[in-house]
């Protein structure tokens, strides 16, 4: 095939959260050497969690991840509860969706605009893409910015919030903010239309491939904060059933480890839950699904972005329909007595499955944790796919196209490096 | 004239500090006409080795790598500023120096921590570098950055907000936790800059915005005694988000025992 021997070194990949390297190394039109490889320093949050208070557990677990922190609030208050027995009130389970339906909107929104539709649409970034096309950057800034107001409501800030506890929340919002917010999400339901169209116009590599979805289930709802785990092979296990199925190998050059189900990679996130979940949408996200010109169940891991848009519609669905019910409850928490035990919970962040474990003693200190954050399920499928996708795009393209397409590929998964575990590097060697 | 020029780069952090400029919305619109921004790698524009005025640095420094890259950040720009608890003050990850645990939590967490490269301890970015100013708080926030952008555009110095949350309290007529419910709030030794949300939401402050000037923190300690804390309690409370810092690791450590063990 090709006689040329280049090398190309791409100092730090963008629009990713966090850093990590990737290496590519082909010789004689074949792929020799394929890793994408995580270094974001590794900081030890496990170890944190030791000895401390349950009470201090929901703001260590958040400061793991600047834009998804809710997930891991959500998840580590589930299995908090399991731990002590206790089972949170309707009005809490509804706040927390709520709170969640915030995150959702306020990470895809950001995910799809800032991150990922400058590759699809020929830009370096939003700024670049914000001239070309100003109301779409604009319209996909003020859902993000509707996310955070909607996360601000029970949380006071949207990176890092303060409201929530073991139990459920520490304030109640009164009904005369809930009244201003569900304004706002009610004006912002025709951009969330509107969004859902032209993501599914954006021109989008056909790319076929094989792989295996997990996600939650929940007996009604799209999956979110609760449910049992499934997968589209067959699997469908409570959350304390995971270590029984899934397992961590750690690989070298990397601080995240690599999860697998039975040995296999899988995918878990946006497109991995609409796969799963199309029978659990609400009526009007359903409806617009199916005028799209995309059919699900899809196996084009490129229509993760179309997935991501359609979530945000849900997660504005969602909050409205639960805050038109909204009342000012007696107690926005149940009381918690701390017992010694072991607990797990789940709960679907914005990129997927992210699973907890504790075990505590009597009085309720930490004695272990364990945490399994999406991206680390991911990667294992990010470099399969990785692999053939480049394959597929042709091995003898340019270097630019070559780079361009591997980075493409790695932000549509909407990798948290920071969750992982730091340089994203691209080492291509060729001979 | 050319624009100035900014950077912002990332250490070992969560990437939340970031956020300030990422969830601005037409503000980040905005602030892309007036400066030139020459590296923000989340915002994809690369350019690690650009000469600017300004460089935003967000995460402490806690590999041989990022020490390089700090010193580079400083040889490159005209102004250094830390956004946030990590850059500031080393952050949660600061918690690995309390023990010198790097070494056995590594073994603890990694099957094969060979892998693992890191410096002994994890730092703020002052520890390695002439730093021109701080922004504290975990995460800072949007107002706070915005304002100390516009105020170093005009060529003045940032203000230091450097009071304690107390006072932020009472000029938001927020009911105290302390006094009225006997919460162990830490607002009588925090730096405000929050907007006091954590007593406004009917909780106590666990400090996350640093220590503020004047503290005493020895009477804060006694308070937190007579609330009923036990000690690795009241450790906890200074040890955790800036316990790196040194007005809090010292009064923290008056109280600790390895590990948060409390005999």
């Amino acid at each position: 095939m090709t006689e040329r021997s280049v090398s190309i070194h791409v100092p730090a990949m963008t629009r990713v959260e966090g850093e990590g390297s990737l290496k590519l190394r082909i010789e004689k039109g074949q792929i020799e050497e394929l890793a994408l490889d995580i270094f974001e320093p590794p900081r030890y949050f496990e170890k944190f969690l030791e000895g401390r208070r349950y009470t201090e557990v929901l703001d260590t677990v958040a400061r793991i991840c600047g834009i998804c922190p809710i997930a891991y609030q959500m998840s580590a208050a589930q299995a908090l509860e399991n731990v002590f027995g206790i089972e949170p009130d309707q009005w809490v389970r509804d706040m927390r969706r709520v709170f969640y339906c915030g995150e959702w909107l306020q990470s895809h929104a950001l995910h799809v605009h800032l991150l990922a539709a400058p590759d699809f649409l020929g830009f370096d970034s939003v700024v670049g893409m914000a001239e070309q096309h100003p109301e779409a950057v604009r319209r996909g800034l003020r859902l993000q910015g509707l996310g955070n107001n909607l996360i601000r409501l029970l949380g006071a800030r949207s990176v890092h919030p303060v409201g929530a506890c073991v139990g459920g929340f520490f304030r109640a919002p009164a009904e005369a903010e809930v009244d201003r917010m569900l304004v706002q999400l009610r004006s912002a339901l025709t951009e969330a239309e509107e969004l859902v169209s032209w993501a599914a116009a954006i021109p989008m590599p056909d790319d076929q491939q094989t792989f295996i979805n997990v996600s939650m289930r929940h007996a009604t709802d799209y999956p979110m904060a609760e449910g049992r785990i499934v997968s589209d092979q067959g699997l469908d296990i409570a959350v304390d059933e995971v270590e029984q199925s899934f397992s961590e190998e750690h690989r070298p050059q990397s601080t995240a480890l690599f999860s697998m189900l039975h040995g296999e990679p899988y995918l878990v996130g946006p497109l991995a839950r609409l796969n799963l979940n199309m029978d659990r949408l609400p009526a009007s996200s359903l409806s617009l699904l199916k005028q799209s010109n995309i059919r699900f169940p899809s196996n084009n891991m490129f229509h993760s972005l179309f997935a991501r848009a359609l979530e945000i519609h849900v997660a504005i669905i969602e909050a409205i329909r639960l805050l038109e019910r909204y009342h000012l409850p007696a107690h926005p928490h149940v009381e918690v007595r701390p017992r010694a035990g072991i607990g797990f919970g789940a709960t679907e962040a914005p990129r997927g499955l992210l699973w907890h474990r504790y075990e505590t003693d009597e009085q309720g200190l930490i004695k272990n944790a364990r945490i399994v954050p999406p991206t680390s399920q991911n990667q294992a499928r990010i470099e399969a796919d990785l692999h053939r996708s480049l394959v597929s795009f042709g091995l003898d393209q340019e270097d630019d196209a070559l780079r361009l397409r591997a980075e493409t590929v790695i932000r549509n998964y909407d990798p948290c490096i920071s969750c992982a575990t730091h340089f994203l590097k691209m080492k291509l060697k060729r001979q | 004239m050319a624009k100035p020029s900014i950077a912002v780069h990332k250490f070992s952090s969560c990437d939340g500090c970031q956020l300030a400029f990422l969830n601005a919305g037409e503000d980040l619109l905005k602030l892309a006409q007036l400066v030139d921004i020459q590296h923000f790698l989340e915002a994809g524009v690369a350019d690690e080795y650009a000469k600017v005025d300004i460089a935003f640095v967000e995460g402490s420094v806690s590999t041989a790598d990022e020490l390089t890259r700090i010193q580079r950040v400083r040889a490159n720009s005209q102004l250094v500023v830390t956004l946030g608890a990590c850059a500031t003050s080393g952050g949660m990850q600061a918690l690995r120096n309390l023990d010198s645990s790097n070494e056995s939590w590594k073994h603890a967490i990694y099957a094969h921590p060979e892998f693992i490269q890191t410096l002994e301890r994890a730092e703020p970015v002052s520890e390695h570098i002439k730093v021109d100013f701080e922004i504290w708080g975990c995460p800072v926030n949007g107002q706070q950055v915005l304002a100390a952008v516009q105020q170093l555009l005009f060529g003045v110095s940032p203000l230091d907000q450097r009071d304690k949350v107390c006072m932020e309290c009472k000029r938001q007529h927020a009911v105290c936790v302390m006094v009225t419910e006997g919460r162990p709030c830490m607002g009588p030794v925090t730096r405000t800059g929050c907007g006091a949300l954590c007593p406004r939401f009917g909780r106590d402050c666990y400090a996350c915005f640093g220590p503020a000037e004047n503290i005493n923190t020895d009477a804060m300690s006694h308070r937190l005694e007579g609330l009923g804390l036990p000690q690795a309690d009241i450790a906890r409370r200074f040890l955790f988000i800036n316990s790196n810092a040194p007005a809090f690791g010292e009064a923290g450590k008056k109280h600790y025992q390895r590990g948060f063990g409390d005999d």
